[in-house]
């Protein structure tokens, strides 16, 4: 019978197609439209912060250099990652990350807890030539992010973007995000103030790349890797972070 | 090339690249003080030069209703040439990114050469510019033969593969200039995977019109398998790349899904390119070119038709495999898992099924390397899916996940399965496209067989090593109880790994230019043959004229 059944359907090009798209279907559909619908997919943090606009743009200069092809950002929850990284990570610590950067290999090590870990002047240093504060890295160096001025003026609408996808940017936010990268990189100019009134008191305001008066690329890679992990403290509020 | 195409076709083509040339110059405008303007210009070059390539032919005379009795071959040559120098190009990457982990300031301090811009290039060139024309090319000779009706005009198989192509050019192009959207093998901006949708869709056309033109009763398994690639690849292509883009002059743009969502719809993508790119499109290689090459009848038909579903159904699931222990809900990781192991009984049935039909036919896989090429590749894909659903079970992933392992998973997949089946089924095809009785050089397809085999397996077995040494070290306890190595320790041991990885590479890449030479040198004495009675096609051709005749023609 079923043998019958396929030697009809073999003779029906357009059966054959909507074969082959139904009996597809199925399986990305029961995994996939749940975890839009269900709420315990995502853990509530109400008191967690968007990426600044100067994060937004590290971030974005991480990507194209690639570096989600050595580093993960999500530490699982294993006993060892737990105790060489961090507590594991949950869920809503990358809800804002469009798209996320979970990485499938460590070539280096996991930066999910990376916020805070150095100072910017070692990631600078790392950044510029990582054999010189690890003699034994295989990194590439990334000089030109020192280099290269930071493109800032259309930020505003990096953020907009973002707005409608689903990051809950204010307009305020999209108006001043080329002032507010200038001012969280340059705490002494008379942008600095609105930074920390947008973003919250605790966002971390310096010249990331040493350099006060200048924006590079290099400001807004560190200020991303400095806030890795630390936009919710969600994650060190579990009770024992260890192997579930 | 346009002398083949009726003046109807040339007019369309003209349009069609005026057209192509157009959106270039509007990209070049919106985009003048962004990376995007740069892809306008490319794309405009592009489309000028399609414009004034039928020009230049434009008024030949129009081909005979003659051309209508024979399958339409040109697209599949061009596509074998251009799948030969992807392949070229994306295994020189390759190997240029394994030794940059061996060797790291190899970069020159050049941002387009750095590690993680020419790392994409090299996937994306394999998979997609290799892999990708390869699969049109035989799908193009494939669908014709098993229908027995001519492809349905000649201009729409150009579009495909001519657009396919700038597709991958954008794509390349682009990570060299830092534009990628992060999502591992679906890597282009916006723009680039608005078009491959387009071209796609012609894609799909020609083989519903073609199948529908049919003389034989009955679809044959091949193009089942090239049917779910097209279609499926699509659904992943549309839904995986949906995205905002920042404007219509930026290049940037912001995927729809974030965190755990896009994970999940990433790995579903990620995976099933494995399924229906890397795998149908490839089995329906291995169906149509080794039961030929062997002169021997599918092994088993029922065996086909349980695979064939068993695939399409079971592969969808297992993306989810590439989250154990991560943020992704319990229940999905697990789904995955459990797929991912029952995923082994079709991957086998067709392992098994392809081997199954070489009985009787096992002194021409000794014999003949084409054969051998696709034997090997038979074994290669039991095994590497063997390993597969192995390590989607989630104790071993936990041990696998993140290391070399993967690397090496993927690699004995992608050189012992798919660069193999598809070298075997070349091979097979070059003569038959070009009308020669064999390929110019069958010592050296002997030469550029054990250069592949050696290549991949010193490539997996180091990956095997460095990635199982790397798990071991990151979870190794000193009596203490407290961690035994630090990360850069594992770093350190993989050193000699890396090396004997791009060894390898190197081994399969030299392969590949062989392979690429035999095939070049069998076009240029099918040219050189062929030439002289073309110009005097009303006159019989006389023994002896023109250049001496290969032995056994």
């Amino acid at each position: 019978m079923a043998e019958f059944f396929h030697r009809k359907l073999e003779r029906s090009a357009i059966g054959f197609v909507l074969a082959i798209i139904g009996v597809s279907a199925i399986g990305g559909f029961v995994e996939i439209a749940p975890l839009f619908t269900i709420h315990e997919t995502v853990e509530t943090a109400p008191e967690m912060r968007v990426y600044t606009p100067l994060e937004t743009a590290g971030r974005n200069i991480y990507i194209r250099e690639g570096c989600y092809a050595c580093h993960s950002q999500m530490i699982r929850t294993l006993r060892d990652e737990v105790e060489r990284y961090g507590p594991y990570s949950l869920a809503v610590e990358s809800k804002y990350d469009h798209p996320m950067l979970w990485g499938s290999k460590r070539t280096g090590p996991d930066l999910a807890r990376l916020g805070g870990k150095y100072s910017d002047a070692w990631h600078v240093a790392h950044l510029i030539n990582p054999r010189e504060v690890v003699p034994q890295s295989v990194m590439p160096k990334y000089g030109w992010l020192m280099r290269n001025e930071l493109r800032t003026e259309d930020l505003g609408q990096h953020l907009a973007a973002l707005r409608v996808v689903g990051v809950p940017y204010t307009d305020a936010m999209i108006a001043n995000a080329s002032a507010d990268a200038y001012g969280q990189a340059n705490p002494d100019s008379p942008y600095a103030s609105g930074v920390s009134e947008r973003y919250g008191e605790a966002t971390t305001m310096r010249a990331f790349d040493g350099q006060p008066g200048r924006l590079t690329e290099m400001d807004a890679v560190v200020a991303y890797l400095q806030v890795l992990g630390r936009l919710t403290d969600a994650a060190h509020r579990l009770p024992a972070s260890t192997a579930r | 090339m346009v002398a083949g195409l009726t003046v109807a076709e040339r007019q369309s083509a003209i349009t069609i690249s005026a057209l192509v040339a157009l959106c270039g110059l509007v990209m070049a405008i919106a985009g003048h003080d962004d990376l995007m303007g740069v892809h306008g210009v490319i794309i405009l070059l592009c489309g000028l030069g399609g414009v004034f390539l039928v020009l230049s032919k434009y008024f030949e005379p129009e081909p005979s209703d003659e051309r209508l009795a024979h399958y339409y071959d040109d697209p599949t040559k061009v596509g074998i040439v251009l799948a030969l120098a992807w392949g070229v190009v994306g295994m020189f990457f390759g190997v240029w990114v394994a030794a940059l982990l061996a060797w790291p300031d190899l970069t020159f301090d050049a941002a387009w050469a750095s590690f993680g811009r020419i790392r994409p290039v090299h996937t994306s060139g394999v998979i997609f510019g290799f892999g990708g024309n390869a699969l049109i090319a035989t799908s193009f000779h494939v669908l014709q033969r098993t229908t027995r009706a001519r492809l349905p005009d000649q201009f729409s198989p150009w579009f495909v593969l001519l657009g396919y192509n700038l597709f991958c050019v954008i794509a390349a192009s682009g990570y060299l200039m830092g534009l990628t959207q992060s999502k591992e093998y679906a890597e282009p901006e916006w723009y680039a995977d608005i078009w491959l949708v387009v071209v796609w869709v012609v894609y799909f056309l020609i083989y519903i019109r073609t199948l529908q033109r049919r003389k034989e009763p009955h679809i044959y398994v091949a193009n089942w398998y090239y049917m779910a690639f097209i279609l499926v690849v699509a659904v992943l292509h549309i839904v995986n790349n949906l995205a905002v883009p920042v404007s219509f002059g930026h290049a940037k743009s912001y995927s729809l899904f974030s965190g755990v969502q896009d994970a999940m719809t990433q790995w579903w993508y990620g995976h099933n390119a494995v399924a229906f790119f890397l795998t149908s499109g490839f089995l329906g290689m291995m169906y149509y070119y080794l039961p030929k090459r062997a002169d021997r009848p599918i092994f088993s038909y029922r065996l086909s038709i349980i695979s064939f579903w068993g695939i399409t159904f079971m592969y969808m699931w297992a993306g989810s495999h590439h989250l154990h222990y991560t943020a992704l809900p319990q229940w999905v990781q697990t789904l995955g898992m459990t797929f991912s192991v029952v995923l082994l009984v079709p991957s086998w049935a067709s392992a098994g099924n392809a081997l199954a039909t070489l009985n009787g036919a096992w002194h021409k896989v000794r014999d003949d390397a084409t054969l051998r090429f696709m034997m090997v590749a038979a074994v290669f894909y039991g095994l590497s899916t063997f390993e597969g659903s192995f390590m989607a079970i989630r104790a071993v992933n936990s041990l696998s996940h993140y290391t070399d392992w993967t690397v090496g998973h993927v690699h004995a997949g992608a050189l012992g399965w798919v660069a193999m089946i598809t070298f075997g089924s070349l091979y097979a095809l070059v003569p038959w496209m070009w009308k020669v009785d064999q390929i110019y050089s069958p010592k050296l397809v002997e030469v550029h067989f054990w250069l592949a085999l050696s290549g991949t397996v010193i490539y997996v077995f180091s990956m095997w090593n460095s990635g199982i040494i790397q798990g071991l070290m990151w979870r190794t306890y000193n009596s203490s109880g407290t961690l035994a190595f630090s990360f850069i320790d594992s770093v350190v041991a993989m050193h000699p790994y890396y090396i004997a990885r791009t060894v390898g590479g190197l081994l399969f890449l030299l392969g590949a230019i062989v392979a690429s030479y035999n095939v070049g040198m069998t076009i240029r004495t099918a040219r050189a043959r062929t030439a002289p009675q073309a110009t005097g096609a009303d006159q019989p051709a006389l023994p002896g004229a023109g250049p001496a005749l290969q032995p056994g023609e």
